[in-house]
């Protein structure tokens, strides 16, 4: 690959890269959409035209209450996005800051914090995702909260050998001769040139937190009623298995496609980003 | 080698002790009287206090979290308060479950990661490999539960060749109890399978490079004789630490997977147990669970040392 190429001509020519982008462009445009126009209500019950097929009134049918599927879908777009967003930012906020603070202080405080994280990690992360919400209740806030909480140690340990490398390079010692303090040269030096590593773990991690989301929905302690939310969905269509198979397939289908997407986009992204891998994969 | 041992053993203690305090916090502060719960909201005030002090709950939590972890310590569980039985004896039953269905999704997953992933690197960046490589990307991006969904609707709906979920039990007849975990299994087993045939590949790529493959290969060894004796064995070092890894990701799959089955083993049995506030158990078995990741954790780091026999115990 040639290394003169800029980012964007070495993007397009990449095919995870534009297949996870539009996947996940896709994604987001229809949440975007959902605010403004769904076909019908997503919530409005219509119990005489319960469990109908697909017609060319409701796409995909409607569910157990009458409600338009496809309407419920665009709209649990939503609720994912939001997930994905508000976890992964809880898990950069804390993550990145203990990571950046390990690295810089080393010493007991590095040590601290390496060994809490693998304290964590020795949790299956949805067991104790369950205990958390279980603890302070159901609820689409205390589900994504505590999936945010399962990915601080993942971003504290990659924050943490990214930023030990930079600190070991010359121009951070220069910046050190120069007089700038620990923190101007964390903010400064080490958080720019470690900002590329923790962009791709967040795109694998919003895939994650929407799966953990997801999967906490079915279980019946993510989202609540009436917040259309596909996990949910799946455990309602379970009910229904023999009536009306196809309700337990659309919804899987919306969860599998931007989890693809986002992880697609996130491998695209590591090459794009550093091309020396390229060669190894 | 002793050394190391005494230091991972440390961890190991420390790590427990650490989960114990964090389960007990986050327990006590858990909202709804368990007592309540297990008489009624109507409960005469005389009969809950009754109940209070059976259950210890009127002493203070220090005291009840030291005879809790004593109690562990000693290998004694706790008695269900929804039960009233004691949790090993929940756990002998269930365990019957959970057990040979993690076995089953572990082998099934290793089986076809090193299938798959030693097919995908032999043929690098051809059609073999892009569709292997597709596929297990398909596969990792699937939630478990949903694939677990879809057997049942082919398998289950459709053809009719297995029941829809629920467990017959051993005793009852032991080939339809296999049969109730077969679906199950598979749901587990793909995704886990799909992440470790990736690492399988790179593993192999990055060996088949390696000087002593082409000795191998120039000596006269065929090429298949090097994937199996040189190549595969240096290979397995990555991948078998991902298996440590992805083992607790396989015990939280169980929770899910169970569910979706109706399967009574440990997953379903936590749930519930939440849901019932039956601290007793949830404790018990959050503990347990997290014992069973680090040690399986730190015989992952044995293993090292078998397979490789350069790795000296001041490497690990």
């Amino acid at each position: 690959m040639d290394q003169s190429q800029g980012f964007f001509a070495r993007g397009f020519r990449h095919r995870s890269f534009v297949t996870g982008g539009i996947l996940t462009a896709l994604l987001v445009g229809v949440a975007a959409l959902s605010v403004v126009w769904t076909p019908y209500n997503p919530t409005k019950i219509n119990i005489r035209g319960r469990l109908a097929g697909p017609t060319a009134e409701h796409w995909l049918g409607t569910d157990q209450f009458g409600r338009d599927i496809l309407s419920i879908i665009m709209s649990g777009a939503q609720n994912s996005i939001t997930v994905g967003v508000v976890a992964v930012s809880i898990g950069i906020l804390f993550g990145v800051s203990l990571g950046l603070l390990a690295s810089a202080r080393r010493g007991w405080i590095e040590e601290l914090v390496m060994r809490l994280s693998d304290f964590m990690f020795a949790f299956p992360a949805i067991l104790l995702a369950i205990m958390l919400v279980a603890t302070i209740g159901p609820g689409a806030v205390n589900a994504i909260v505590a999936i945010g909480i399962f990915s601080v140690p993942i971003f504290a340990r990659l924050t943490r050998g990214a930023g030990n490398v930079v600190w070991a390079r010359e121009f951070v010692l220069a910046a050190r001769s120069a007089g700038k303090g620990r923190f101007r040269i964390t903010i400064e030096h080490v958080l720019p040139n470690i900002i590329s590593v923790i962009v791709v773990q967040a795109t694998i991690q919003f895939a994650l937190a929407i799966l953990a989301e997801a999967a906490l929905s079915y279980l019946g302690i993510g989202s609540q009623p009436p917040t259309p939310s596909w996990g949910r969905m799946l455990s309602e269509a379970q009910t229904m298995i023999f009536i009306n198979p196809m309700l337990a397939v659309y919804p899987g289908i919306a969860i599998a496609v931007s989890v693809l997407g986002l992880n697609l986009l996130g491998d695209g992204l590591r090459d794009i980003i550093d091309p020396r891998l390229v060669r190894k994969r | 080698m002793s050394l190391f041992l005494a230091k991972r053993f440390l961890t190991f203690i420390a790590t427990l002790l650490g989960a114990t305090i964090v389960t007990f916090l986050a327990l006590e502060i858990l909202p709804g009287d368990p007592a309540l719960v297990i008489l009624g909201i109507n409960a005469p005030e005389s009969a809950v206090e009754v109940l209070h002090i059976k259950l210890g709950l009127d002493r203070p939590p220090l005291e009840r979290y030291l005879e809790w972890v004593g109690d562990l310590a000693r290998g004694r569980f706790g008695e269900s308060y929804t039960y009233g039985v004691s949790v090993d004896e929940l756990l002998r039953a269930r365990l019957t479950i959970t057990l040979p269905l993690a076995f089953m999704s572990m082998v099934l997953s290793v089986a076809a990661a090193l299938v798959l992933g030693l097919f995908a690197a032999s043929r690098h960046n051809r059609a073999g490999d892009i569709s292997v490589m597709g596929f297990s990307q398909l596969g990792i991006s699937v939630p478990n539960f949903w694939l677990a969904l879809l057997l049942v609707l082919f398998f289950a709906v459709n053809l009719r060749w297995f029941s829809a979920g629920g467990f017959p039990g051993w005793d009852e007849s032991v080939w339809r109890s296999i049969k109730a975990l077969i679906l199950p299994a598979i749901a587990l087993a793909t995704v886990q399978g799909a992440i470790l045939a990736r690492f399988t590949r790179s593993a192999v790529l990055e060996t088949m490079r390696e000087d002593y493959v082409r000795t191998a290969r120039a000596k006269g060894l065929t090429r298949r004789a090097t994937l199996w004796r040189h190549v595969l064995r240096n290979a397995m070092i990555p991948v078998i630490t991902i298996m440590g890894l992805q083992f607790a990701n396989l015990l939280a799959g169980t929770i899910v997977v169970e569910n979706v089955f109706s399967l009574p083993g440990i997953g379903r049995l936590i749930l519930q147990s939440i849901s019932n506030r039956d601290v007793v158990v949830v404790r018990d078995l959050v503990i347990l669970l997290a014992a069973v990741v680090v040690i399986i954790n730190f015989i992952v780091d044995l293993l090292y040392a078998v397979i490789d026999p350069r790795l000296k115990a001041s490497d690990i």
